[in-house]
């Protein structure tokens, strides 16, 4: 009875004390950038024209932003419509569609480096596009795919099924019936999957650096090479110099994911509330 | 009419979903065409087992990054399961609903920060503190293994406080009704009902180790040896890729490519165990 009582009291303090070790981490972080970063943060940073003396990472958040834009045009279509298929087309047991869940699954499991060098072995070497956004946008293109893919299927299987037989009683087509009853009631739940993607093209840099490559200019056309922000954070480090712009630089990208992640929560409270 | 637009559309639909399977095709094929030339030409088996890489001299040898792979994945796992864990834990039976409305943001915009902030951070704060307390550069295994630890946190947290939840809640009232603490019937019973989903985390948190690139190449060291301890560099195979992409030729691209035919290779042996042990906990 002693035993137990004590073994109760340990596995207690072990649990409150990897919590509050996560918190720490957690804030640590955070406070620690922020408080570095926000220091350094200067009017020259934000120019137009990056420069070796104000270091800006301004084109950066352009091209961050562009990338960003490009790449949900290419992939949520042939992602939302994938997710259609599987959850309102797609017979159980069909060995197509065991192929489709495995591939998409397989994809979300792939480093992005492997993404990085099948992008330059694709469409910077084979196509010819060179270092360049296209290159860049393709490949983050595929890479947010499956994550699009994965909860548009569970914002389409949230939507209860009587609105579908409602629909069809009303003698309404299948096709209809998914534009005009399913895909609506499914909106805030395809959103957040869409926010999600975009915290992980801004976060993105292994697939982007042979891919997009690191000029750290506003590129003229899609053609050309630009470095997004991460990629900007790692061609500082491997410069060696401009710790200063880092921090600040690190600072932004917190700002972006923490509001990212600030919008997700709110449409997923608009969602529960129905 | 309308039917043949039904059909059109149902095919519109079949093709998008087909893009999947076409993305996976095209990447294997570009890999493989690209990576086991070269590995032939290398030897397959002094490619995998060569201790020495050096590109200058025509010699290829991934055994030490293979290593460092591994052995950066372990110190992560090391550090980042028992505190993901018993986190977990904390959240699913233990937290007041008041710091769970803090808590789980929290740890979910731990899952957005970019690999290179973590790096960023690594660099600034703990390869400093290593340097400080064991000496040396500090860039080491230790360091890649605590900014990893860190980063697969969110995965296990994420997924085992999932997998504790979808235990029945009988098992637990009857573990008190037996007249065991909360504590004990927590680990002994309710948790080891869970413990295909935890196990599912702990993988999912081992590919995210394994496929790191930015946030282990700015905190390890990158030396190309074979690492003799805690506190030495080491080179994983993403950072093999991604620093000497930028200028290889020839042969020693063939060699990088080939580096992530086999991270590749690793990264579908763990998919696949994944999946085996996720259809398991969903039985």
């Amino acid at each position: 009875m002693k035993r137990a009582k004590a073994q109760s009291a340990f596995l207690k303090t072990a649990v409150y004390a990897a919590a509050a070790l996560t918190a720490t981490v957690i804030l640590f972080i955070l406070v620690y950038i922020f408080i570095k970063g926000i220091p350094n943060l200067s009017l020259g940073l934000f120019s137009l024209k990056y420069t070796s003396t104000n270091v800006s990472l301004f084109p950066a958040l352009i091209n961050t932003v562009t990338m960003t834009v490009l790449s949900l045009l290419i992939a949520a279509p042939f992602g939302i419509f994938a997710a259609i298929y599987l959850v309102e087309y797609a017979k159980r047991g069909n060995r197509l569609v065991g192929l489709i869940r495995i591939t998409a699954e397989t994809l979300s499991g792939i480093p992005s480096i492997v993404y990085g060098l099948f992008g330059y072995l694709f469409f910077v070497t084979a196509f010819g596009w060179g270092y360049s956004l296209l290159a860049g946008v393709f490949t983050l293109g595929i890479m947010i795919l499956p994550v699009i893919i994965r909860t548009t299927e569970e914002a389409l299987k949230a939507v209860p099924d009587t609105f579908r037989e409602g629909s069809f009683g009303l003698g309404a087509g299948k096709v209809r019936t998914v534009f005009r009853i399913v895909l609506p009631s499914a909106v805030p739940g395809i959103l957040a999957g869409i926010i999600l993607s975009i915290g992980r093209i801004v976060g993105e840099t292994a697939a982007l650096i042979y891919t997009a490559g690191t000029v750290a200019q506003i590129p003229g056309s899609l053609l050309s090479s630009g470095r997004t922000l991460s990629v900007h954070m790692y061609a500082l480090w491997a410069e060696g110099i401009n710790t200063k712009q880092s921090y600040a630089t690190a600072v932004v990208l917190l700002v972006i994911v923490v509001g990212l992640n600030a919008v997700s929560s709110l449409i997923a409270k608009k969602f529960t509330r129905g | 009419m309308s039917k043949q637009k039904e059909k059109l559309m149902q095919f519109i639909f079949l093709a998008a979903a087909c893009v999947s399977i076409l993305a996976v095709a095209l990447i294997c094929i570009f890999i493989f065409a690209n990576g086991i030339p070269a590995m032939r030409k290398i030897g397959i088996f002094s490619f995998l087992s060569g201790t020495e890489w050096r590109p200058l001299n025509d010699i290829y040898g991934i055994f030490p990054m293979i290593l460092g792979s591994i052995y950066v994945t372990a110190g992560a796992l090391i550090i980042g399961v028992p505190i993901g864990i018993l986190t977990a834990v904390f959240m699913a039976h233990f937290c007041p609903r008041r710091l769970y409305k803090v808590l789980k943001p929290a740890i979910d915009l731990l899952a957005g920060i970019p690999s290179v902030v973590y790096g960023f951070f690594g660099l600034m704060v703990i390869v400093p503190a290593i340097r400080f307390l064991f000496g040396g550069s500090g860039t080491s295994l230790l360091a890649a293994s605590i900014v990893l630890g860190i980063m697969i946190l969110p995965t296990i947290i994420g997924v085992s406080e999932s997998a504790v939840r979808a235990v029945p809640e009988s098992y637990y009232e009857g573990s008190l009704a037996l007249g065991a603490s909360h504590e004990r019937s927590v680990f002994f019973v309710v948790f080891p009902a869970a413990r295909s989903g935890v196990l599912a985390g702990v993988i999912l948190g081992v590919g995210r180790a394994i496929g790191e690139t930015m946030a282990v190449i700015m905190v390890a060291g990158n030396q190309a040896i074979i690492p003799t301890g805690l506190t030495f560099g080491l080179r994983t195979l993403t950072a093999n890729i991604v620093l000497e992409m930028g200028y290889a030729t020839d042969l020693h691209r063939g060699a990088l490519v080939a580096t992530a035919v086999v991270l590749f290779v690793f990264i579908l042996i763990i998919n696949l165990s994944f999946s085996i042990i996720k259809r398991r906990a969903e039985k």
